[in-house]
């Protein structure tokens, strides 16, 4: 048991002095490091990848049924059903992050220990982690939508260059986003022993609420009210939406700048809580 | 340890329990390794009791979970390829049954089997004189998953209250025996596929397309599903017979024919898989020295 609450604050490294330098090398290292380990267990990363194909064409299948083969559901047709679960699965494969699964463990083994004696901030090392994963497994997932839209026949005439110009940088903020408040989410592990009740209620809250499940147009009022008040729609329907060409002029604007401010909103929740959980923090192991 | 000694002495079949004769004597003893089993369990569980408050936590959301996704749906449809809601409330309490059943005893094992493959403990299971199947089908159980179990059942109950589906004695005979069908076969896949351990070392990730797709497709009628999915999902991956068929049955749309199959397939799969079993055993040669 080695209790880092006891020890001196003073003893803390001060991360007030940021070296760029240092920390582009780190991420350079550290990135290679991840895609070597991701490599050595490409089998893995390949099943997983066909996992995540797994909702996106159940969905499909299930919303191309209450289409049916001409009708239309509030605005979405069977073929624009299949279109919008295809980039949905993109978005949830480079958005998502498992690490409120992984804290649990982190702590419980002990394997959080090393990772808080590093003179960095151990962010760094799952923004690496995850972004390797990431680029891996499109090698799987965007062959994986083209099979979908194809195999299902979905409609891409609304797709452009311009769609997909402003669909990149929607996505790489719904990626910050996502991670930073995911990252938050999974700092609960410092003082819950278990966390699979909290998750799987999240992940409840996230299918509906992000445009997961169902677009949001097809959801019932009141659930896509409670959407709008969350930062969940900017994390999937948002960027989905854009490269459907269903969000267009002001409207894309708006969504970077709320996407922008709830990756505020995370930051601040993570300088707050980090700091607490790092304070009750007591490690298992040696 | 090398493989010709475990082949002649313990692969050979189940074998009898000592001090015993006869078909019955063999059951009784498997039934009281069954019941030892569970009853360690039920110890284990007793030791982490808020494990088993959190399992009503979670059954709870993914119950409310479920019952908002079909309401979405329901919102804009009256019917799904012929499935009204409280027909998808039956299938859906069938599937958390069947779910249950799995994490209750086969899955846990399954795991532990795996991981004893891997580890050379499984040598142990293997010395101990009972049906090797049965021991590594049921050694390690997790009564939280009674939870799921149980939840399975009210739900069941409620959809069919509020189905409007006469069923006779007999139906209700025929639904109970799709639904046993229904275990024997994903038991049996499972088994299959686990037995695979004893080539390929890492198989928790095969598991988990297994499970992903139990979870996620096995929650909708078969029938929704163009067809080459729906071969996929009735004989390759057999999610079909484990809950739609069971769901038809217990809503009152059961055909003869369905029935019948749904006890071939059962037969046919329990019988491939232990026949793999046995076949996977004799090349087993143990991890440790």
């Amino acid at each position: 048991m080695a209790d880092v609450a006891t020890r001196p604050v003073s003893g803390r490294p001060d991360f007030s002095k940021v070296s760029f330098g240092a920390l582009r090398r780190y991420y350079v290292g550290e990135f290679g490091a991840s895609t070597a380990n991701n490599l050595a267990y490409r089998g893995a990363v390949a099943i997983w990848v066909v996992t995540t194909v797994i909702q996106p064409m159940v969905s499909i299948v299930v919303w191309r049924t209450v289409a049916g083969p001409a009708g239309e559901v509030n605005g979405f047709t069977s073929a624009e059903f299949v279109t919008y679960f295809a980039i949905t699965m993109l978005v949830d494969h480079l958005t998502f992050i498992w690490l409120m699964w992984e804290f649990e463990w982190r702590i419980r083994t002990g394997a959080m220990s090393p990772l808080l004696l590093r003179p960095i901030h151990p962010i760094h090392k799952d923004v690496c982690d995850n972004l390797s994963y990431k680029v891996i497994g499109l090698v799987g997932v965007l062959p994986a939508m083209v099979l979908l839209v194809i195999g299902f026949g979905g409609d891409v005439s609304g797709i452009g260059v311009v769609q997909v110009l402003t669909f990149l940088p929607a996505l790489v903020l719904a990626m910050a986003v996502r991670f930073l408040l995911e990252w938050v989410l999974a700092l609960s592990a410092f003082w819950l022993t278990k966390v699979s009740a909290l998750n799987n209620l999240y992940f409840s809250l996230f299918l509906f609420l992000s445009g997961s499940f169902a677009p949001l147009a097809v959801l019932p009022e009141a659930v896509r009210t409670l959407a709008h008040a969350s930062p969940f729609p900017w994390i999937v329907s948002f960027p989905v939406e854009v490269a459907l060409g269903r969000r267009t002029g002001a409207e894309v604007w708006v969504g970077y700048l709320a996407q922008l401010g709830w990756i505020l909103v995370a930051l601040v929740l993570l300088r707050v809580v980090w700091r607490r959980a790092v304070r009750v923090y007591s490690a298992v192991g040696s | 340890m090398t493989g010709e000694r475990l082949d002649a002495d313990w692969t050979s079949g189940p074998r009898q329990a000592p001090g015993e004769g006869g078909l019955a004597g063999l059951v009784r003893h498997d039934l009281r390794i069954l019941r030892t089993y569970l009853s360690l369990g039920v110890l284990n569980l007793v030791q982490y009791r808020s494990d088993f408050v959190l399992s009503v936590v979670n059954a709870v959301i993914t119950l409310a979970t479920q019952v908002l996704g079909l309401s979405v749906v329901f919102g804009q449809t009256t019917d799904l390829a012929g499935w009204g809601p409280y027909d998808l409330l039956v299938l859906i309490g069938v599937h958390f049954l069947i779910g249950g059943v799995l994490g209750l005893v086969v899955r846990p094992s399954m795991e532990a089997m795996m991981e004893g493959i891997r580890l050379g403990t499984f040598d142990f299971t293997l010395v101990k004189p009972a049906d090797s199947q049965l021991l590594a089908s049921v050694q390690v159980v997790r009564p939280q998953a009674l939870v799921d179990v149980l939840v399975g059942l009210g739900v069941v109950v409620f959809g069919m209250t509020r189905v409007q589906a006469s069923l006779s004695v007999v139906d209700v005979v025929l639904s109970l025996l799709t639904l046993l069908c229904g275990l024997v076969v994903v038991y049996s896949f499972i088994l299959a596929l686990s037995t695979m351990a004893f080539w390929f070392v890492r198989l928790d990730n095969v598991l988990a397309i297994f499970q992903s797709l139990f979870g996620e497709a096995g929650r909708w009628p078969v029938t929704i599903f163009p067809g080459w999915l729906r071969i996929v999902l009735t004989f390759a991956v057999p999610v079909a017979f484990a809950v739609t068929v069971p769901s038809e049955a217990l809503t009152g749309r059961l055909t003869y024919t369905s029935a019948l199959s749904a006890a071939g397939l059962a037969l046919l799969f329990f019988a491939a898989s232990r026949w793999f079993w046995f076949f996977a055993l004799r090349r087993y040669t143990g991890a440790s020295a």
